[in-house]
């Protein structure tokens, strides 16, 4: 427990520290030293509880039922100040009902009942554990030298803020572990709201106007999750009499009819905080920040929040059919509609967005199925996803910074401007949608799962939106793959800092798909044993391991075989005699010179933002207030 | 122990499918040309374009092409392997994916703004074909009880019988994955319809002789899925398998020399329309009925 305890602390302490510390060397040695401790404590935590079922921790203190109430009350405070300041009437509205809300709560309902054990930690809380210490304390490091520069684009005599940007991040952490570890729901909520100020306070960064937009635009959505959140605890404490989520969850699984309404409000947050449909706009805006800001959102923190609670859910989803058939239609939706945006989308964080928001759209929609085989597959989602995309937002934040441009079409020829960082994207790419690397194995546990549970709908989503994923990753990888003459190696300028955070994430990446049967082994089927006392395992270990082949073949032949071929070279055929070859410049038959230009196809017409967004907004509204209508009614009956 | 027989099954696919591929070429070529009123060349003429392919000088526009050429062959050959070997049919539409991929990625590499016009549509149809191919595997599924192609022959009735309209929205993609007019956008053999030469554009020599085996080895792997649908217990079945398997081939080849080439969306709409018509429909079917 002192490990938990450690890990929920320390990026606390390294904040505080962080936030006095002007001196960049300084900051360097402490974010670099602090980063590999949380690493190696969370990655010793994984290994001292390999395998372990749901282990409780005796642990109850009014002080910190008081302390959380504090926090969640400053987290309010904090949101009404800055509502007040940028005259946002909605967030200032609902920071009050939280305030008031948590008041009442703790003074009012909380105080009576006791959790004896606090904290846990279960198969699932350690691969999340994984997930923050390594991933996200990898992007902390990424962002010092990209903070570098970051800084010096800004206009001569801007204020250096990064003290705080580097304390919200170690905070981020924090409340991210407190979230996994937490079987006390207050406690819970506390975490979950950190995370919420701590993203805004991040997306606003720059404090521009657009920024400042979105950030208020966030706080609006997740506040929304959070008071849903607020009530599922009210309902929890008044009617069930507990506020441990280990005995919410055995209530919900013994009698579903009775949690209706509070699993309904937990998903509601869980879906809010996961950027799912129709409040998939936070995270598109949030894209303003910093990139470390994007890829800390997106990887390892915040996003993944909302979906480890829908997972823990899941068993309960498994037999309460009205949040189940919510969550499943909201992510299904969400998946196939945002794949299909994706096409359209020039910009490479808005393409990493749209994938990420499908993604969890996927993993939603597997914890709302609930079987064995579909939370089997949504760990492995959330795993890839995590490593994957931080590789993608890092490797997009350094090539932004050395071509000057977040465009895909920019990025032709990365290839040879910047050789090894085009390779790490290609790799990100591919471990995004193609067999064998790890999404995709478990895209396809998703599929099998989906058809055992004749979740028909669902298959017919996934079929679609697999197919648009396919597409807008493999023009993106084609255009990373250009070659043509010896464009300038721009690559050397790279923070250290930089490569170590990317090399530290590809390396997963390679690990993590050729190992995929071992981590199935010894990570993700304790935690399915643990809670269904069954595996369902569909996809046959032989299969695992033709993938993990396949897996490893190819990264060789990234790494290793790409670019010795010794063959003679020969111009590209232009349509006449070739002036300039890397141009694209070629002599046409008035004896002029012509260039030849050619984009990839982004449908606009077919797969518009403008075109789909309402649908899918609509949709899932619909589908979330149907819900709710369904749980009210099932509270009323049980009167 | 399938690993091994996954092994195995690659090596003998390695073996036999660019044969068997060869043959298949040459008898198109033979069939189209009678329906053209020509005389058409020799059976063994795809056979002796690729041996001329392999002799020319070793000339590319890049230093990394023939290496994704050459992954996009192995996974092909690697994709037959698993489902010849009677391995997961899922497992087997996957590698052909990421083969298809290679191929794409090849094109691209070279920066030609033919070749990746080429590229595009190729992604665009892989895209149009993808979501009939998943449904076409998951009806399998729900009519075998298993996603081996070895589970056809422990059933009492072929899978046609119950996904006889997954096997009508297959054959329609079909074309598509075989490259057939009207669905040849990214690389046609019909002259006339095409850019330059489409994805293939700057392949040339070896490389180009990959490609062209790599096509032989498709062939053969897609109208394995198609006899897949006939197979059952009674050993008989098999020969049945290949008689469909011969009119299919026979009706694509006729389509090929019937259609001029449509634009993508077109393509695009079409065979989603189909994949959700044929496939959603029967799978549907086969989970509420």
């Amino acid at each position: 427990m002192a490990m938990l305890g450690f890990l929920i602390l320390f990026p606390l302490v390294v904040a505080a520290v962080l936030l006095v510390v002007r001196n960049n060397r300084a900051r360097n040695v402490i974010v670099g030293a602090s980063a590999l401790v949380i690493g190696l404590a969370s990655i010793w935590l994984v290994a001292t509880y390999l395998g372990a079922p749901w282990v409780s921790f005796e642990f109850e203190s009014p002080v910190i039922d008081y302390v959380s109430t504090i926090v969640s009350v400053l987290v309010a405070a904090a949101i009404l100040y800055y509502g007040i300041r940028y005259k946002n009437v909605w967030a200032c509205v609902l920071a009050v009902i939280q305030v008031v809300g948590s008041l009442v709560f703790e003074f009012g309902f909380a105080h009576a009942i006791d959790v004896t054990e606090g904290l846990y930690l279960d198969s699932l809380s350690l691969l999340m554990a994984f997930i923050i210490g390594v991933i996200g304390s990898g992007i902390c490091v990424y962002a010092l030298g990209y903070m570098e520069d970051f800084q010096a684009h800004e206009p001569e005599g801007a204020k250096d803020r990064r003290p705080v940007f580097f304390a919200l991040m170690f905070v981020f952490l924090a409340a991210m572990f407190l979230i996994v570890f937490s079987n006390n729901m207050v406690w819970l909520f506390t975490g979950w709201e950190v995370t919420t100020v701590c993203s805004f306070l991040l997306i606003a960064y720059t404090r521009t106007d657009e920024a400042i937009k979105n950030a208020f635009r966030q706080i609006i959505m997740n506040m929304l999750g959070g008071l849903a959140f607020l009530l599922a605890l009210y309902v929890s404490a008044i009617q069930l009499g507990t506020l441990s989520l280990l005995e919410f969850l055995q209530i919900g699984v013994s009698n579903p009819a009775l949690v209706v309404l509070p699993v309904c409000a937990l998903a509601f947050a869980g879906l809010t905080k996961a950027a799912q449909m129709p409040f998939h706009t936070w995270l598109l805006g949030a894209m303003v920040a910093p990139t470390p800001t994007s890829a800390l959102l997106h990887s390892s923190t915040m996003v993944k929040a909302g979906v480890f609670l829908l997972v823990k859910l899941a068993p309960v989803f498994l037999v309460c059919p009205v949040p189940s058939v919510m969550v499943i239609l909201v992510g299904g939706i969400t998946f196939a509609l945002c794949s299909f945006m994706a096409i359209s989308q020039t910009n490479a964080k808005r393409v990493l967005a749209y994938s990420t928001i499908a993604n969890l759209g996927l993993i939603t929609a597997c914890a709302g199925v609930g079987t064995p085989e579909a939370v089997w597959a949504a760990a492995f989602l959330i795993l890839f996803h995590a490593i994957a995309k931080s590789l993608l937002f890092l490797c997009v934040g350094t090539a932004e910074h050395h071509i000057g441009s977040r465009d895909i079409e920019d990025m032709d020829l990365l290839f040879e401007r910047m050789p090894r960082l085009a390779r790490f994207m290609m790799l990100g790419i591919m471990c995004m949608f193609i067999a064998p690397f790890g999404m995709l194995i478990a895209k396809w546990a998703t599929l099998v799962s989906f058809v055992d549970t004749g979740q028909i709908a669902l298959v017919l989503l996934l079929a679609f939106g697999s197919a648009a994923t396919f597409m807008f990753w493999a023009k993106w990888l084609g255009k990373l793959s250009g070659i043509a003459g010896r464009p300038d190696n721009v690559e050397m300028t790279v923070h250290k800092s930089e490569w170590t955070s990317i090399m530290l994430m590809a390396v997963l990446i390679i690990i993590g798909c050729v190992c995929l049967p071992v981590i199935s082994w010894i990570i993700v089927e304790p935690y399915v044993y643990s809670v269904f006392g069954t595996l369902g395992q569909d996809i046959a270990s032989a299969n695992l391991w033709i993938a993990s082949i396949a897996a490893a073949i190819i990264a060789i032949v990234l790494f290793a075989g790409l670019g010795r071929n010794k063959a003679k070279k020969v111009d590209i055929y232009l349509a006449g005699v070739s002036a300039d070859n890397e141009a694209r410049v070629f002599r046409n038959s008035l004896s002029g010179e012509s260039s030849a230009t050619s984009r990839n196809m982004y449908l606009e017409g077919v797969f518009g933002e403008k075109r789909i967004n309402p649908v899918g907004t609509v949709a899932c509204a619909l589908v979330i207030i149907v819900a709710f209508a369904f749980s009210a009614v099932a509270l009323l009956g049980l009167f | 122990m399938s690993l091994l027989f996954v092994l195995i099954g690659t090596l003998a696919f390695t073996i036999a499918a660019p044969v068997l591929g060869c043959l298949l070429a040459g008898l198109d070529r033979k069939i189209t040309a009678r329906m053209q009123g020509r005389v058409g060349p020799p059976l063994l003429q795809p056979y002796y374009d690729v041996r001329k392919l392999i002799e020319k000088d070793n000339v590319s526009v890049n230093s990394t092409e023939g290496t994704y050429i050459t992954c996009a062959l192995v996974f092909t050959l690697l994709a037959g392997g698993i489902f010849y070997s009677g391995g997961n049919l899922l497992m087997s539409v996957f590698v052909i994916t990421l083969s298809g991929l290679f191929f794409i990625v090849a094109a691209y590499s070279t920066r030609s703004p033919y070749a990746e016009i080429g590229a595009n549509r190729e992604t665009l149809q892989v895209m149009a074909y993808e979501p009939m191919v998943l449904f076409m595997a998951v009806a399998f599924y729900m009519a075998a009880g298993t996603f081996d192609s070895a589970g056809v022959f422990a059933l009492d009735a072929p899978v046609v019988s119950s996904i006889w309209l997954v096997f009508l929205g297959f054959l329609f993609i079909l074309t598509i994955k075989l490259r057939k007019s009207p669905f040849d956008l990214s690389y046609s053999h019909h002259a006339h319809q095409e850019l330059v030469k489409g994805i293939t554009t700057e392949m040339s020599g070896k490389t180009l002789a990959k490609v062209e085996v790599m096509h032989w080895c498709e062939n053969v792997l897609f109208l394995g899925w198609v006899g897949m649908f006939f197979v059952w217990a009674n050993p008989v079945s098999i020969v049945l398998a290949l008689v469909v398997i011969a009119l299919v081939y026979f009706l694509e080849i006729w389509i090929d020399n019937n259609f001029a080439r449509v634009k993508w969306q077109a393509m695009l709409s079409s065979a989603w329309i189909v994949a959700f018509v044929a496939g959603f429909v029967n799978i549907a079917v086969l989970a509420y009925l």
